[in-house]
């Protein structure tokens, strides 16, 4: 039976509708615009809807869908724009235009598509069915091979599996015997709600650091493959380039990029970009492992709330097949202000700057959801989570920056002063952390460099005693340094110029290799080491100062490694001609007066 | 239903009127209202219960007698006629002429909600499009469908700055279909003046929107007035195929209507009494402008927010730089020494620039210029500190050479005259005249190949203007 529509006030509806569950769906009016139940109060439901509520009027009708927000999981997400509640964008600008139609539902996968399936060879009928084993296999793209799951709810005998060959969506592959003697069919897809975590067998220790081949990211704040990170920084930092690199190259199998709240033509960019930009590991297009949920500032605010979660839970699925999934959310601070605004309009007490009070606990669960685990099937999988934080003003102390500072492990916080430079990336060396270093370093030690940590720890010893030395400089100039002050300084401009600064621009220097990564570290090291060392000599710190190598370290990381061509290595060869031919030069300066 | 008037209104305070309840009303819902006197006004319901309507009243609620007031609920969200007869033409908020002209008859109305547009059908904006401002188009480059805003301050030109930019705009090469829409809250009437002469002398009268809302006209009016407007945007773009530059001033005067309102309303206040929505809010406003795939017109917006005392912090400014793609912000400093346009280069910032320019837009080496030009600005201004307390002779050789480098780029780059139009190409010059000031190997952000071509090494040597 129908309810009715008591009160609108904005996305909030207070419809009379007894009997239903929080968290069912409804749909409200004769538009049938979607909403969900977010509180019950004796025979009045607490509605929030996720589109528009304009032209609706008290007295309309409300029926509620029976199920939860759940999304549809299956071959054909990858490559595709969904909203905030799995609506495909392409989809629905085929088929409603421009603008975005209220009370349309479309399925999120296309129905009618045939995929290849391959049965899994080792099952036959009879067998025990259990939680996320493998059915068989879909490739949804020429990199990903799609894993069809027994959903996590089902267990059971296979009473028969269908051969190798071409199903739609909807085609039934398997019947399974439960318990009770009921028989479940099983298909391609399979829907899960998204507000409950998809369970799994067992946690495990994240080992692998996550390489994005940004060098501040990957060789001085680390973050590993099921971990947790988050990007605080004002407007014009950069949060969003830093994102999107991220999504670009790193060596993740799957990555989802959620845009919660923010420009529609940040989205575009990536739509448009992406399909043309080739992924350095698999050398195959980056749309065919990127799935976008986009819910844009100016699209309904309810929906942004559902959106982080509807992409977690896709990065989810993907883990249960055994892939490492990255999904990075832009910006958890917009999925807050949803919280704040429903929260407001229910007449919740705010607390801290008009949020809700169970706004931290609510951000610690989302970011629980990320970890490297056990599947259900036995395999290895992990989902690594990257929330943007915009905080007003570029307060760091706000409550979303603040909540999440004390709840992620990698936290790479962005720096206006460096912006304004146009120091891109503009991670702060000494505000950013990362808890993952340790765990990191095993892994770079065995494969890349066994020095890693020894040159990451020298680095940033020398970044954070030349902001000492600067401060001194403010107050006195620089004639108050000594001359080994004065090349510490000249050392660290050449860590932060040729290694930190790293233009997303630049073909060569977008995506920078892990060896490279060390070398480069490893060259402007060494430079500042020789001219230490010149300078224990008595060679006079201008003429160190003057040195045209100093100008070619810092454009080392432009130059392209073509072939047998080996640009740090050439340089760390005249680097050691020209210190040699000065040290020859003062150690007979010396020896004169003697 | 339309034909009946309503006397329930139960209360009108702050721009709000309390009515008890009529069946059948949809939220955002058009009313008109009729007083004692006779006068009509106009109002949306924003918010529909079976105890309480609530109707927004955009002409305000002074001089309304509860008992004396018929209100007629029009069933239709609140719409705007379209045609292309609004260029040349001066409306109100609500879209009533204020020209003393007849009010525009078209059987086309569309919603100023308008409806948010599908991502997917976005199509993404890199046309470079030449300001002929130095600052603009070799830092700060505007693109087509690109929304970027100007931050202000009181006193800053920022009027100046917008009227200059909607005289010279064009996109190099091409003489194409344009309109202008602008729209003006909370504004002097000499302001308005000042533009509606500058669009004359111009000559661009003709092809000017301009929704109007003037300093004494009712606050309430300023919520809606952005929505009409950027309706007809749309309308222009999208239907007629052009290309509209939408000039919005001030978005400040907006936000404190909304503030109004929503105090009023009794919602929960975020920060600085704003409510939690503001950014939603903001948002459905810039994220109308943009590109459509397939569609050959464009919106590109240029908003002005002024900094409620300069801070850039400030709920306003903050929030709009999170939406919009960059922001050119003004500073008083330069305006103090008389530099116009008075533009602080490190703040500001154009997110679409790196699609919109270099080798098949403006010219090769732009991206790597215009981050040099970055670099040794923030440089030479980190130097400029420093002779502030040491004193400029304790600096070292290539120290002064930045400083000279500071005063030569905000005097011959910053700074250009008010009626002046410089190509990109003489821009880029100008850029390297100027980084030719410098010391070859403190220029790393370019390669090699670019300082060849263009690093005069003879400059380095020579004061091009007395610091």
């Amino acid at each position: 039976m129908p309810g009715k529509v008591l009160t609108l006030n904005g996305p909030i509806v207070n419809a009379e509708l007894p009997g239903i569950a929080t968290g069912e769906q409804v749909l409200i009016g004769e538009l049938e615009v979607v909403g969900e139940v977010i509180a019950r109060q004796q025979d009045q439901a607490i509605i929030q809807a996720y589109e528009s509520t304009e032209s609706l009027c008290p007295g309309d009708p409300v029926t509620s869908l029976g199920h939860p927000l759940s999304v549809e999981l299956g071959p054909g997400l990858l490559g595709q724009i969904f909203d905030g509640i799995q609506r495909p964008l392409q989809a629905l600008f085929s088929s409603h235009g421009d603008t975005l139609p209220r009370g349309v539902r479309l399925d999120a996968l296309e129905r009618e598509r045939s995929w290849c399936f391959t049965p899994d060879p080792g099952l036959k009928s009879g067998d025990t069915i259990r939680p996320g084993m493998i059915l068989g296999t879909v490739p949804e793209t020429e990199t990903i091979e799609h894993r069809v799951l027994v959903p996590p709810n089902i267990h059971g005998e296979l009473m028969e599996l269908a051969p190798a060959g071409d199903y739609c969506l909807k085609g039934v592959i398997a019947h399974v015997r439960g318990s009770g003697g009921r028989v479940h069919e099983l298909r391609l897809f399979h829907r899960w709600p998204v507000r409950t975590p998809r369970p799994y067998e067992r946690r495990d220790h994240a080992v692998a650091p996550l390489l994005t081949g940004q060098r501040i990211l990957d060789t001085f704040f680390p973050l590993l493959k099921g971990g947790k990170g988050a990007v605080p920084g004002p407007f014009g930092a950069g949060k969003t380039m830093v994102q999107q690199q991220i999504a670009r190259w790193a060596d993740a199998d799957i990555v989802i990029y959620v845009g919660c709240g923010e420009r529609g033509n940040e989205l575009v960019d990536i739509l448009e970009s992406f399909p043309k930009l080739t992924d350095p590991h698999s050398g195959r297009s980056l749309m065919e492992r990127t799935l976008l949920v986009a819910n844009t500032s100016n699209m309904p605010v309810v929906a942004r709330e559902a959106s982080i979660y509807v992409g977690v839970t896709l990065a989810e699925y993907y883990r249960d097949q055994g892939y490492d999934v990255v999904m990075v959310a832009d910006s958890t601070s917009r999925w807050a202000e949803a919280l704040r605004e429903v929260g407001g309009r229910l007449g919740e007490m705010p607390v801290e700057e008009g949020y809700p009070a169970y706004l931290a606990s609510r951000l610690a669960a989302f970011y629980e959801r990320a970890g490297r685990i056990e599947t259900q099937g036995g395999r290895r999988g992990s989902v690594t989570l990257i929330g943007a934080v915009s905080p007003p003003g570029g307060d760091f102390s706000e409550p979303v920056t603040s909540h999440t500072k004390d709840i992620v492990e990698t936290f790479w916080a962005l720096s206006k002063p460096l912006a304004d430079a146009r120091h891109y990336p503009a991670v702060d060396w000494i505000d950013s952390f990362s808890g993952y270093a340790a765990t990191a370093a095993r892994w770079w030690e065995k494969e890349v460099d066994p020095e890693w940590a020894d040159h990451r720890a020298r680095a940033l010893a020398l970044l954070s005693q030349a902001d000492e030395l600067t401060r001194i400089v403010n107050l006195v100039g620089p004639e108050a340094l000594s001359p080994a002050q004065r090349w510490a300084l000249e050392g660290a401009d050449l860590i932060k110029q040729g290694v930190l600064q790293q233009s997303a621009l630049d073909p060569v220097d977008s995506y920078c290799p892990p060896a490279k990564q060390v070398a480069l570290l490893r060259a402007m090291l060494q430079f500042y080491d020789d001219g230490g060392e010149l300078l224990d000599l008595g060679v006079p710190v201008q003429e160190l100062l003057r040195l045209p190598l100093l100008a070619q370290a810092r454009r080392l990381k432009n130059l392209p490694a073509e072939g047998d061509a080996d640009p740090i290595a050439d340089f760390i060869e005249q680097l050691a001609t020209e210190t040699g031919a000065l040290r020859m030069e003062y150690a007979q300066h010396e020896e004169k007066p003697a | 239903m339309s034909g009946q008037e309503y006397r329930c209104v139960d209360a009108a305070r702050g721009g709000l009127m309390f009515m008890r309840p009529v069946p059948g009303v949809g939220l955002g819902e058009r009313v008109r209202i009729r007083d004692d006197q006779g006068r009509e006004r106009t109002g949306q319901v924003i918010r529909s219960a079976e105890d309480v309507i609530l109707v927004q009243v955009f002409e305000g609620t002074d001089h309304l007698n509860p008992e004396q007031t018929w209100v007629r609920f029009l069933n239709e969200p609140f719409t705007v006629p379209l045609s292309r007869e609004v260029l040349g033409r001066v409306f109100n908020g609500t879209g009533e002429p204020r020209d003393e002209r007849p009010p525009l008859l078209s059987r086309l109305r569309r919603n100023v909600n308008g409806a948010p547009v599908n991502p997917a059908a976005r199509a993404y904006p890199r046309e470079f499009i030449e300001t002929g401002m130095s600052a603009i188009d070799g830092l700060n480059s505007l693109v087509r469908g690109q929304k970027l805003p100007i931050f202000s301050g009181s006193g800053l030109p920022h009027n100046q700055l917008a009227a200059q930019i909607v005289r010279q705009a064009r996109l190099p090469g091409e003489e194409s279909d344009f309109a202008i829409v602008f729209a003006a809250m909370g504004m002097s009437y000499n302001e308005a003046r000042f533009f509606q002469e500058d669009f004359e002398a111009s000559g661009v009268l003709g092809n000017v929107a301009m929704f109007i809302n003037l300093a004494d006209d009712p606050a309430i009016e300023r919520l809606i007035l952005p929505r009409t407007a950027l309706t007809a945007a749309e309308y222009l773009a999208y239907d007629l195929d052009l290309h509209v530059l939408v000039v919005i001033t001030d978005m400040t005067q907006y936000a404190s209507a909304l503030r109004e309102v929503a105090t009023a309303k009794g919602d929960v206040p975020s920060r600085k009494g704003y409510p939690g929505y503001l950014y939603s809010d903001l948002a459905e406003i810039y994220e109308r402008a943009g590109r459509i795939k397939a569609r050959h017109g464009s919106i590109t917006m240029v908003p002005v927010v002024s900094m409620p005392s300069d801070d850039i912090t400030h709920p306003i400014p903050d929030l709009t730089g999170y939406i919009t793609e960059g922001q050119i912000v003004l500073s008083r400093e330069l305006n103090s020494q008389g530099i116009y346009p008075p533009i602080y280069i490190p703040p500001s910032l154009s997110r679409l620039m790196k699609d919109g320019i270099g080798k098949d837009f403006t010219r090769e080496d732009h991206p790597r210029v215009a981050s040099q030009i970055y670099a040794s600005y923030a440089r030479a201004l980190e130097v400029r500190n420093l002779a502030s307390i040491i004193g400029a002779e304790e600096l070292s050789g290539s120290d002064r050479e930045y400083l000279r480098f500071a005063d030569a780029f905000e005097q011959q780059f910053v700074g250009q005259a008010a009626d002046e139009g410089r190509s990109i190409g003489q821009t880029l010059d100008l850029c390297w005249q100027l980084l030719s000031l410098l010391p070859q190997q403190e220029l790393t952000r370019v390669s090699e190949a670019d300082l060849a071509a263009h690093y005069q090494a003879e400059a380095a040597g020579e004061a091009p203007v007395s610091a």
